[in-house]
């Protein structure tokens, strides 16, 4: 087993046996869907037109939850400094770590989402899209997420500036995945999907490269 | 195998203090450097520096493996055995996890390498089993780390170090948290290491024995 | 020690001259805007907007200064990263809260000019879309940078963000056209400018773009200057 796949199923490992996994994000997912309906009201009319958007929104936030930990557990306990001298490079560590991250959050909630697009009255056709966005746009989260954990890595309370740096860069994630099931609830062919597909190729690309140089420069510091 | 590290004047800078300058040495191969000084003297981020984590403010530092010079700090680190102050320990893995998990993150070689004299073994998992053994975790292998005591943490490092044979050691503070059997046998498998043509450089407050050289900060 | 001199002997260069540039420099930037203003006043009132469209002349400007100042947000950090150098620090550093102002302004004059025309005190077009979003851009570099502790730390990792953020800005923009196309059928407020706007308009770019450099070299200034006490004090070299 190479050190890759080593480093990436001891991150999926531990994201099962430690808090904050799986179960975690996908909870956060079924209770924002939960609550918006609550806020908005029971008009499925209404929830049908929206529920796209918030469920997409839903799932890039409940995917971010777990982030701010990706680099930071490894920094804290001296992983990072072991992972640094191993024959793996900090690239492919990155690169490890935000497919652990996708396994572990982004795909499960791109499963789950059928059965929370039952709660909005989203049609089948509107439903299956909006899988298939979620499955092409939570890579492009987990991977600006990456960048965003390690660029802070080392703060204490780095909580809640991840959110904040790393949201508006997914902004055209949220645009084109909501973007795909309008599509379909229009009939109208938009160039969705190739956007997204670029976006989200472009980004995972990038990140390891980048996130890499920031945990360089935290492991300086 | 490498033949020597090598420090010329170099100079360290941690955010706006200068913590050391113009520091010159060499280990070669079979020797042992002990690191003194006060706490916050620049021991560990000298040993950072070596380990290729920390850039320096000024001179050179390599290794010089068959006459080369190795200068960069990503290729130095393929030479490094770190033991720092934190474990490195998951929590929620066992002890055999662990070692299993950072066998297969270094590629460590199922046999030969710097293991420490025992018989030849078959596969990866007895060479780890017999390290277990000679650290004095053996028992204690299925045990998640959580439960583990410091010196028990300390000791499962050790079998990392022996584990991924890599010929720098670079120890900081390794007697720290030890009992009289602990810091014994950190002082044998030092011994040990330098036998068999290894280096260390540790940072310590304690005699690493062996004769050898000390540098203050 | 000599380190020390090094590193202030450029920044003290960069004092003395643009000391020197620093009030030529205002005075066109007042001249410019002076002159914006005076030919936004007495160009014609829009057949449609009246004399509304005037707080265009305040509005576009500002939108476009949040992405200016953010490119050389990303410009100064891109030096930082190549260079290290102390100046792009403090001059990508300096740059956020000068580009934050102007992205506030830009939103606030656009619900301004927008609620006589809409009807309603916001409405999600494309230009104010984007804009709200840089404005977080802008929130999450100055968040970061105060939260790192080790000033030269900061700078390298902010610079990292910065540079992303700008590769960022026209996929975002992009997506937020794309996005109002989508759902407005036509971008509101985008369209043509009436070349007799055209002139007060440029002008006014230009004024804007002047009076960044003009804040820009002032902050840069005082933070250098700032620095340079804390070393005289004690701070540790």
């Amino acid at each position: 087993m190479t050190p890759f796949f080593a480093l990436l199923r001891r991150d999926l490992r531990l994201s099962v046996r430690e808090g904050g996994g799986v179960g975690l994000a996908l909870g956060f997912f079924a209770l924002v869907a939960t609550l918006v309906p609550l806020g908005v009201g029971p008009d499925m009319l209404l929830l049908s037109k929206v529920g796209a958007g918030i469920l997409w929104v839903g799932a890039t936030l409940a995917a971010l939850l777990s982030l701010d930990r990706l680099f930071q557990a490894d920094y804290e306990d001296g992983s990072l400094d072991l992972v640094a001298l191993s024959p793996l490079s900090l690239e492919g560590a990155a690169a490890a770590k935000m497919i652990a991250h996708w396994l572990a959050t982004g795909l499960p909630l791109t499963l789950l989402s059928p059965v929370l697009s039952v709660l909005f009255g989203l049609p089948t056709g509107a439903m299956l899209m909006l899988a298939a966005s979620l499955l092409l746009g939570t890579p492009a989260v987990s991977a600006a997420g990456a960048i965003g954990a390690s660029l802070t890595l080392s703060l204490r309370r780095g909580g809640l500036i991840l959110p904040l740096i790393v949201l508006p860069l997914l902004t055209p994630a949220v645009i084109f995945g909501t973007g795909m099931v309008v599509e379909v609830q229009t009939g109208l062919a938009t160039g969705a999907f190739g956007f997204l597909a670029a976006f989200s190729l472009a980004t995972v690309l990038l990140s390891p490269f980048i996130a890499a140089m920031a945990v360089r420069l935290n492991l300086a510091g | 195998m490498i033949a020597s590290l090598t420090a010329e004047k170099l100079a360290c800078t941690r955010g706006t203090r200068r913590l050391f300058e113009g520091l010159s040495f060499r280990v070669t191969a079979g020797q042992a450097l002990a690191l003194e000084g006060a706490n916050g003297a620049g021991k560990t981020s000298l040993l950072r520096l070596v380990a290729g984590f920390l850039p320096q403010a000024a001179g050179r530092v390599f290794v010089t493996e068959n006459g080369n010079e190795i200068v960069e700090p990503e290729e130095r680190g393929r030479f490094i055995g770190w033991l720092g102050h934190h474990d490195a320990l998951k929590a929620s893995f066992t002890v055999s996890e662990q070692l299993a998990f950072f066998s297969k993150l270094y590629s460590a070689p199922s046999v030969g390498g710097i293991a420490a004299g025992t018989s030849p073994v078959k596969t990866g998992e007895e060479r780890r089993a017999a390290l277990l053994e000679q650290v004095g975790l053996a028992r204690q292998a299925e045990l998640p780390c959580r439960y583990l005591s410091a010196g028990q943490r300390r000791r499962l490092g050790l079998a990392r170090l022996l584990l991924t044979a890599r010929p720098l050691w670079l120890l900081d503070e390794p007697f720290a948290a030890l009992d009289v059997d602990g810091k014994g046998l950190v002082a044998r498998l030092i011994a040990l290491h330098c036998g068999q043509g290894g280096m260390v450089i540790a940072a310590t407050h304690e005699p690493l024995g062996l004769g050898n050289e000390s540098l203050k900060l | 020690m000599f380190d020390w001199l090094f590193r202030y002997a450029n920044p003290a260069r960069f004092l003395g001259l643009s000391g020197a540039v620093l009030p030529w420099l205002a005075a066109v930037t007042v001249l410019t805007i002076g002159t914006g203003l005076y030919l936004g006043f007495s160009a014609p009132p829009d057949y449609q907007q009246g004399r509304t469209v005037l707080i265009m002349f305040i509005h576009v400007p500002a939108a476009s200064m949040a992405t200016v100042v953010y490119l050389s947000m990303a410009v100064a950090s891109l030096f930082s990263l190549v260079n290290r150098h102390i100046l792009a620090d403090v001059a990508a550093r300096t740059a956020a809260p000068i580009g934050a102002v102007f992205t506030l302004l830009a939103l606030a004059t656009g619900s301004l000019w927008g609620k006589p025309m809409w009807g309603t005190w916001w409405e999600w077009d494309g230009r104010m879309t984007s804009t709200l979003v840089q404005f977080f851009l802008y929130l999450g570099y100055s968040a970061l940078w105060n939260a790192i502790e080790d000033e030269t730390k900061a700078a390298r990792i902010c610079a990292i963000l910065a540079l992303v953020g700008a590769v960022n800005i026209p996929i975002i923009k992009f997506s937020v056209d794309w996005w109002a196309t989508l759902h407005q059928g036509e971008s509101i407020v985008s369209g043509h400018v009436a070349p007799v706007f055209l002139g007060p308009l440029l002008t006014m770019m230009g004024g804007y773009f002047l009076l960044f450099l003009t804040l820009w070299l002032v902050r840069i200034r005082t933070m250098i200057v700032e620095r340079r006490a804390r070393n005289l004090m004690g701070a540790e070299a």
